[in-house]
């Protein structure tokens, strides 16, 4: 490794992937660590994402798709089921992932773009100089060493240090921090071209249930719940058991995960003098299905296109990076994070029977697109009981 | 006192995200104490495992 790159990015996830190759591409040196010791593992991921989205970044290749989707399923606290095939379901339809496989290709491509890579290197501290980032204190397989740089980009995931090292409070409330549970499973009976989401209270309160398929009879099978309901008896883990021991008695847990995914607004800023945020550690993941791979390289490549230009420029101050801050948050990916964390404050309030209610309601409409916009108009034509409170949902997402 | 049961851990980082003081931190996938820990539970709470346990003294 050496002491001195134009660019350093922390962590290589999705968004550090994106940022190293956008940076190399730029034709900038380009550093990326990754504390662990293989890229893209442990998953803390139900690998989703939709088609379309994933095509804006990188042609589909089956050697890293476990699922091709046609269609998707939202099942009541009651069992009503509804149906969004693929026509309807947008972007809720997609593909399932094998992540192991898939962040490594992401950063086999940065790698090949010109960008150095090391695994089993953390950073443990910025090097900061006048109250800006110039670089990291990294341990690299147990050797300490200063690595500077004229900008880092911190990539770090949802238990991201970097930032709040250089002062940038991450923080997750509890109440908007996801704790999530995951078991892939084998030899149980799924619908292989169906994800499946399972809401209420009883089943994952503020949260909910997903079974992803990953082959014929296998699935990812999790559940997220939110922080303020875990405690014991009552944690993430308990409702996933409850679920499994009902619907999947015979199945086999080959791999059992645990994650965090947060759901809280994004960072209030995302920049600092010679500091980018990206990522799950920007929080920019989707506060109702909690998906943040597409965000994540959405704004791990702005964060290499922006930040290559400010060091083109000689200039990494917030006010030069500022520029990814404002463009990400006015992107469609930053209006949709705003709206989605309205629907979502909405969404947790309806206890089990106004759940019921509303799937009945969706039941049989025929949508020509489903779009959350076009969603709450049909509920308010549908629901008259609940009218006044889907009115001001509707108005606060206008 | 923040315990950590490091047979129950699954090193996800929710901990991490919410503790307010910035006490834990995930070193090669290890969690650990860090920093000042204020022992206000929010980490154990977050846990989906029931990892972490504040034990007060007596």
């Amino acid at each position: 490794m050496k002491s001195n790159y134009d660019i350093l990015v922390v962590g290589g996830g999705p968004a550090g992937a994106l940022a190293a190759k956008t940076a190399a591409e730029a034709g900038h040196s380009v550093c990326l660590i990754e504390k662990r010791p293989a890229i893209g593992t442990p998953v803390r991921c139900a690998e989703g994402i939709g088609k379309e989205l994933l095509k804006e970044f990188i042609e589909p290749d089956e050697r890293w798709i476990s699922a091709d989707l046609q269609r998707a399923r939202i099942i009541a606290p009651n069992g009503a089921t509804i149906s969004l095939d693929q026509s309807r379901a947008g972007n809720e339809v997609g593909y399932i992932l094998d992540r192991k496989v898939f962040d490594r290709e992401l950063v086999w491509r940065a790698a090949e773009a010109g960008s150095d890579v090391f695994v089993k290197t953390r950073a443990v501290a910025p090097i900061m100089e006048n109250g800006a980032v110039k670089g990291a204190k990294v341990i690299s397989a147990g050797k300490a060493m200063d690595v500077s740089a004229d900008l880092v980009i911190a990539a770090d995931g949802v238990e991201s240090k970097f930032a709040r090292w250089a002062g940038l409070n991450t923080t997750v409330p509890l109440g908007e921090m996801m704790s999530c549970v995951q078991y892939l499973m084998t030899d149980i009976p799924i619908d292989p071209v169906s994800t499946d989401f399972y809401l209420g209270r009883e089943i994952a309160p503020e949260g909910y249930l997903w079974v992803f398929p990953k082959g014929d009879r296998t699935a990812n099978v999790g559940i997220g719940i939110s922080g303020r309901q875990s405690r014991d008896g009552t944690r993430a883990r308990d409702y996933l058991d409850r679920f499994v021991a009902e619907h999947f008695p015979g199945g086999k847990i080959i791999e059992h995960i645990v994650g965090g995914v947060s759901i809280c607004r994004p960072l209030p800023c995302t920049v600092a003098d010679g500091l980018m945020v990206a990522g799950d550690a920007a929080r920019v993941v989707d506060p109702i299905t909690g998906g943040g791979i597409f965000n994540a390289m959405f704004t791990g490549r702005m964060a290499g296109q922006v930040g290559s230009e400010c060091v083109s420029a000689g200039t990494c101050t917030k006010d030069a990076l500022m520029k990814y801050d404002e463009a990400w948050r006015a992107s469609y990916m930053g209006k949709t994070l705003e709206r989605n964390y309205k629907v979502k404050d909405y969404f947790i309030t309806l206890d089990d029977a106004k759940l019921n209610d509303l799937a009945g309601s969706l039941a049989n409409i025929n949508m020509e697109e489903f779009k959350v916009s076009t969603l709450i108009m049909e509920l308010i034509k549908r629901n008259p009981k609940m009218l006044l409170e889907l009115r001001a949902l509707k108005n606060s997402i206008a | 006192m923040l315990t950590i049961n490091r047979d129950i851990c699954g090193y996800c980082g929710c901990c991490v995200a919410v503790c307010p003081e910035g006490a834990l931190e995930l070193i090669d996938a290890y969690l650990n104490l860090e920093g000042d820990c204020i022992s206000c539970g929010i980490c154990a709470r977050a846990c989906p495992l029931g990892a972490l346990e504040v034990v007060h003294e007596e």
